[in-house]
């Protein structure tokens, strides 16, 4: 078979092209003259190849009158492979969870029926012409509000990315696992979230002097509740009743959800039903135990809210085998709980060099930014890797220094789901072999 | 003040007014009692703060949890098809697989009452009288030797129980809270 040639005009891309090793190009290749002769280059590729292939001509179903309309759309048929994998699909009484599909998916917004969830009791079946926010504690008046009421309110929207604090914890094995991305970083979602901010209707009842703490709590049937600082009220806490345009789902919290921008996804209370504030943290089980992570010498961190810096490619990635030697895009998400991505350096030669990718904008802070890196494959081996930065100046750690002071598991994690709730923000890494057979390793 | 200057102060006054007026009509919130929400405020804060009225102590409690815990707990707490509640197994030394229990783990004794009370029994939740829930309590914190078998757990006693690894959390982002 012919060899793909590189964007450019039938040669093999210059040493003035690479920006790093392995076949890292310039990013102008992703501009205008790259782009358009990439078009080329598969033409020429295409028509080569196409010396004893069938003409074109017109296909069976463009001679026919297509589907109908339907007044909510499905997806082509030839989709349903993208799709979340779930945790517990018969709901046995336990936490389910459902992973968005990253190496499938482009852009930065994650469909409302891939995002992520993670229920503990199901989703409840709520009437929204019933529900009630109630915010009493330390307030000057104790109030309630039907989501009629608040639908009225000054409306805000935010993208945002939402992430469970155990996202990526497979990752703490010893040993790479050997899965794709929706099943290591499956539990992050991004969304334009629109809804009322806290501190609006904080304005209303009024704020005690002695108020530190809120304690948020869902109407699911375990009452999932979180204690948040109200400083967080205060700067960007929105109660959520959109998602991406439409009302929330309701593995989402379905009709209202407390949005934290940032901060780890359990603390985003779905359900929302209940704002007491308090002049302490209530220490509820979840913050008690689940999103307290233990460091190696038994000590642990708590009120670990911040989701750090991370980032992880999704193409190509584990089960997206390269067919050809050639050129690519290596593309992926890159956010940080501080704020905006401000860079994001990627390797081809497993982190000898790096160069700067190209990041879409708008970047928008505490949310999904996407990034680009133009890349030729020789069908040698390669090593892929991503590491951010964000606009406070954190980077994205080495698996190496992380783990240092993280630490790791004794034993390889064979049970992907059974070791959660351990924030996880160092760089993943994929290997590609001369075949173009992707596999998770280290470096 | 010239006529122009007149025009500008009236127009700030006007709308300095409107504006308040806009505040004052978004108030959209219906104004409630604290005991209106009585029954839905079921968060225990460490200190004590919403402990309810009542008393129990792990004799009571054995028998509570015989009937309608023990099927996922375990005979004694001690492991079931569900989490482990009574456990020796330690923090340190296992790195960070460590099984994390109540008693290795959890900082606040007011935690295993509120998290009871909420959440349990699973297939019913929030279905315990607040009693059963003292003796649960009890139960629990006796069987794990945090407090004496025959201590009484009320809303004095309990916020007063140390728990073994309460001071051995570091606040990771302190400058958030």
């Amino acid at each position: 078979m012919a060899r793909r040639r590189d964007p450019g005009d039938g040669r093999e891309p210059s040493a003035l092209d690479q920006v790093a090793g392995n076949g890292l190009l310039n990013r102008r290749m992703l501009l205008g003259r790259g782009m358009v002769l990439a078009g080329a280059a598969t033409g020429v590729a295409a028509s080569a190849a196409s010396a004893g292939a069938e003409p074109l001509a017109d296909a069976e179903w463009s001679r026919h009158q297509g589907t109908t309309s339907k007044d909510v759309d499905p997806r082509s048929r030839f989709e349903d492979k993208v799709k979340r994998t779930l945790s517990n699909p018969n709901g046995e009484p336990r936490t389910q969870h459902a992973r968005t599909p990253h190496h499938l998916l482009n852009g930065t917004v994650t469909p409302n029926h891939l995002h992520f969830t993670i229920v503990h009791t199901g989703a409840p079946d709520i009437d929204p012409s019933q529900h009630k926010l109630v915010i009493h504690g330390l307030v000057k008046q104790p109030m309630v509000f039907t989501l009629d009421k608040l639908a009225r309110y000054p409306m805000e929207s935010r993208m945002a990315f939402v992430e469970c604090g155990g996202n990526s914890a497979p990752m703490f094995s010893p040993e790479p696992v050997q899965a794709n991305v929706q099943a290591i970083h499956g539990l992050v979602s991004n969304a334009e979230w629109t809804g009322v901010r806290l501190s609006t209707l904080l304005e209303e009842t009024g704020v005690d002097p002695k108020a530190k703490w809120f304690i948020a709590e869902g109407a699911d049937k375990s009452a999932l509740s979180r204690s948040v600082p109200l400083k967080k009220a205060m700067d960007d806490a929105l109660i959520a009743l959109y998602q991406n345009g439409e009302r929330i789902m309701p593995g989402n919290g379905y009709p209202m959800r407390l949005l934290v921008p940032g901060f780890e996804g359990n603390m985003n209370v779905k359900y929302l039903r209940r704002i007491q504030l308090t002049d302490q943290p209530a220490m509820t089980f979840h913050e008690s135990r689940n999103y307290s992570p233990v460091l190696p010498d038994g000590t642990a961190y708590k009120f670990y809210f911040i989701n750090e810096v991370k980032s992880f490619i999704t193409n190509p990635s584990f089960g997206l085998n390269l067919k050809e030697p050639g050129y690519y895009e290596i593309s992926g998400v890159a956010y940080s709980g501080t704020g905006r991505i401000s860079r994001v350096a990627v390797s081809a030669d497993g982190g000898v060099s790096w160069a700067d990718a190209a990041l879409q904008g708008p970047l928008n802070p505490k949310a999904f930014t996407r990034f680009h890196m133009p890349w030729h494959w020789n069908g040698g081996p390669a090593v892929l890797a991503s590491r951010a930065w964000d606009e406070a100046g954190n980077v994205q750690p080495m698996r190496s220094e992380f783990v240092a002071t993280r630490g790791q598991t004794k034993q390889p994690v064979k049970n992907l789901l059974g070791f959660p709730n351990q924030h996880y923000n160092s760089i993943t890494s994929w290997g590609v072999d001369s075949k173009g057979e992707i596999t998770n390793v280290y470096i | 003040m010239s006529t122009s200057e007149r025009v500008v102060f009236s127009l700030a006054v006007l709308l300095l007014g409107s504006s308040l007026a806009l505040a004052e009509d978004r108030k959209l919130g219906t104004p409630i009692t604290e005991a209106d929400i009585k029954a839905l405020n079921i968060t225990i804060l460490p200190d004590g703060t919403n402990l309810p009225a009542g008393k129990g102590t792990a004799a009571e409690g054995a028998k509570i949890f015989a009937e309608k815990c023990m099927a996922c707990h375990g005979e004694g707490g001690k492991g079931g098809p569900f989490a482990t509640l009574v456990s020796d197994a330690p923090l340190k030394g296992n790195g960070i697989e460590a099984p994390k229990t109540i008693k290795n783990f959890w900082a606040n004794a007011t935690t295993v009452y509120d998290y009871i009370r909420r959440a349990m029994p699973w297939p019913g939740p929030r279905t315990l009288s607040d009693e059963e829930v003292y003796s649960l309590v009890a139960y629990i914190l006796a069987s794990n030797k945090i407090i004496d078998a025959d201590a009484e757990m009320n809303a004095q006693t309990l916020p007063k129980v140390k728990m073994p690894n309460r001071d051995n959390f570091i606040i990771r982002f302190p400058d958030k809270i």
